[in-house]
């Protein structure tokens, strides 16, 4: 396994007036491919910084993010991005805003709706094609987002607490989707959230993150898969994981 | 658990909202609009009336005329050809006023707004020149373009250019960075962001700059036309209140207010159409 995304010294402030504010500092960190890393942290951790670093969203203040060993230096779309707030297109139906990857990648209309009629399927909208994201639940809108990033068929996700803001069942659901999706397709996944579990639930590897990205603890994760979130919490090694995590967030508050 | 005989979703699908057919009489559907029409239509009867009966009786009919000198008036001139010459001619200025002012205006809001430097720069000479009363320019297109029509024209063009270029540009500045990012993640250029997400985002502000701009493309061509002319509903105003023609006055008036209603109609079913993906009214 080659590492697929490498940041070095990555640094990133941001000026106001004369002030800098600094999110993020030297921060080193490799990311094999095909894996699945979960980033731990709590809230303004710097998380969300780094996510959009790894997305050439922003630009590093210092240092950079390499992607197959190229210098990432905007945008890339073999990279997909869930961010934490939706960005569906108001204007567009569910259907439509799936497409628009494929619309801008200049896919011809055909192809573009054969391919979303399946992701929308696949995310259980269906029934739901020509609904406005103002009309859909929370849920529903997370799900069209997963199915928009999908539809470009990146090799790379980043997730942003995607289901940071769904009710426990739904969440449950979209992490089992998530899984099955990985398991099939092999892409490389960074995922972001502020909650334990869900990291052990879902990653090869975890890498606590302490204020302005400190890494508090890197270590993999050798539970067997499939996990199932219910068998796992009465494991004795996912108990100790946990304890093991959350003492090192709690190291990392001090 | 409704019988799945209702449901309009897929069978199988039980999460999310389920819609279901909703059956609703005649009066369900049309009552809250039939009833805000026939309040509307007995609130003008009963203006109507209460000013024929002032008419002569407590106000000197000099001052106010009345509903059915108006009305006949109207017939009068609708006989006599009068009233389309008049109307055309200013209906066409306000038209061509408004088409100018809106194109020009929206084209500008929506390039410079892109271009932020140049926003900076431009935008206290813009607002210097937004707040200078129109009226007061008249004199100078009169100048600039004598007192044919085309002066009428730019002077509305003028109004509604600022109130058009003004909601354009705020929309466009107000687009969503979240949905920029969502372009640029997708690949997108910069042409992909300003068609696929600065064009449809600031769209509501262009309808908004629309709407309010409407009733400023009557009222520049009817000042050009008061100011200076020998046709259009303006003039036909000044000349009827020359001849202290107070019924004149009132027929014109109404005239101009039938015109205003089916412009903002227009201006209504424009951002039906437009703004479909709002929040659904219950």
């Amino acid at each position: 396994m080659t590492a697929l995304l490498h940041t070095s010294g990555l640094t990133k402030r941001f000026a106001k007036d004369d002030v800098a504010t600094v999110a993020l500092r030297d921060f080193t960190l490799s990311i094999e491919e095909g894996s699945f890393v979960a980033v731990l942290g709590r809230s303004g951790c710097g998380k969300s910084t780094l996510l959009n670093l790894l997305a050439g969203l922003t630009e590093p203040s210092e240092g950079e993010v390499r992607y197959k060993d190229r210098p990432l230096s905007g945008p890339d779309t073999e990279i997909g991005y869930l961010t934490q707030s939706d960005t569906l297109m108001p204007w567009r139906g569910v259907q439509r805003n799936v497409e628009m990857p494929l619309e801008i990648r200049g896919v011809p209309s055909a192809e573009r709706r054969r391919v979303a009629a399946g992701l929308i399927e696949r995310v259980g909208l269906a029934g739901f094609e020509h609904h406005y994201p103002r009309e859909l639940s929370g849920g529903m809108r997370r799900r069209a987002s997963l199915a928009r990033m999908l539809a470009a068929d990146p090799a790379t996700l980043l997730m942003d607490e995607p289901f940071g803001a769904l009710d426990a069942q739904l969440r449950r659901e979209l992490q089992e989707e998530l899984l099955r999706l990985w398991a099939e397709g092999g892409q490389t996944v960074v995922f972001v959230t502020h909650d334990i579990e869900e990291a052990l639930l879902l990653g090869d590897r975890v890498v606590v993150l302490g204020p302005i990205g400190t890494i508090l603890l890197d270590r993999a994760v050798e539970l067997p898969r499939p996990r199932s979130a219910d068998a796992l919490r009465v494991d004795p090694a996912f108990v100790a994981l946990h304890t093991e995590l959350a003492a090192a967030l709690r190291e990392g508050a001090r | 658990m409704s019988t799945t005989d209702d449901l309009l979703t897929p069978a199988g699908r039980q999460e999310g909202p389920v819609r279901v057919a909703l059956p609703r009489t005649w009066w369900q559907r049309h009552g809250s609009t039939t009833t805000v029409w026939s309040l509307r239509l007995a609130l003008l009867v009963l203006l109507l009336g209460f000013w024929q009966l002032a008419a002569d009786r407590w106000i000197d009919i000099t001052f106010i005329s009345k509903p059915s000198d108006i009305a006949e008036r109207l017939g009068e001139w609708a006989a006599d050809g009068t009233l389309w010459l008049h109307t055309w001619i200013t209906v066409q200025e306000i038209v061509y006023g408004f088409a100018l002012g809106a194109v020009t205006g929206a084209l500008a809001g929506f390039v410079l707004a892109s271009l932020s430097l140049v926003y900076r720069v431009l935008d206290p000479f813009v607002m210097a020149l937004y707040s200078i009363p129109k009226v007061a320019l008249a004199p100078l297109f009169i100048v600039w373009f004598g007192i044919e029509m085309h002066m009428k024209v730019l002077l509305a063009a003028a109004t509604v250019f600022f109130l058009v270029f003004l909601n354009t540009a705020a929309g466009v500045r107000d687009v969503d960075r979240g949905l920029v990012d969502a372009v640029r993640l997708m690949g997108g250029n910069r042409w992909h962001i300003a068609r696929k997400v600065v064009l449809p985002a600031s769209m509501t502000g262009v309808l908004t700059g629309l709407k309010v701009a409407i009733p400023y493309a009557l009222i520049g061509a009817v000042i050009g036309e008061l100011v200076a002319s020998n046709r259009g509903l303006g003039y036909l105003i000044n000349d009827a209140a020359a001849q202290f023609d107070t019924a004149g006055v009132f027929a014109t008036l109404v005239v101009l207010s039938v015109i205003a209603a089916v412009l903002n109609v227009v201006v209504g079913l424009l951002g039906k159409r437009v703004n479909r993906w709002k929040p659904i009214d219950e």
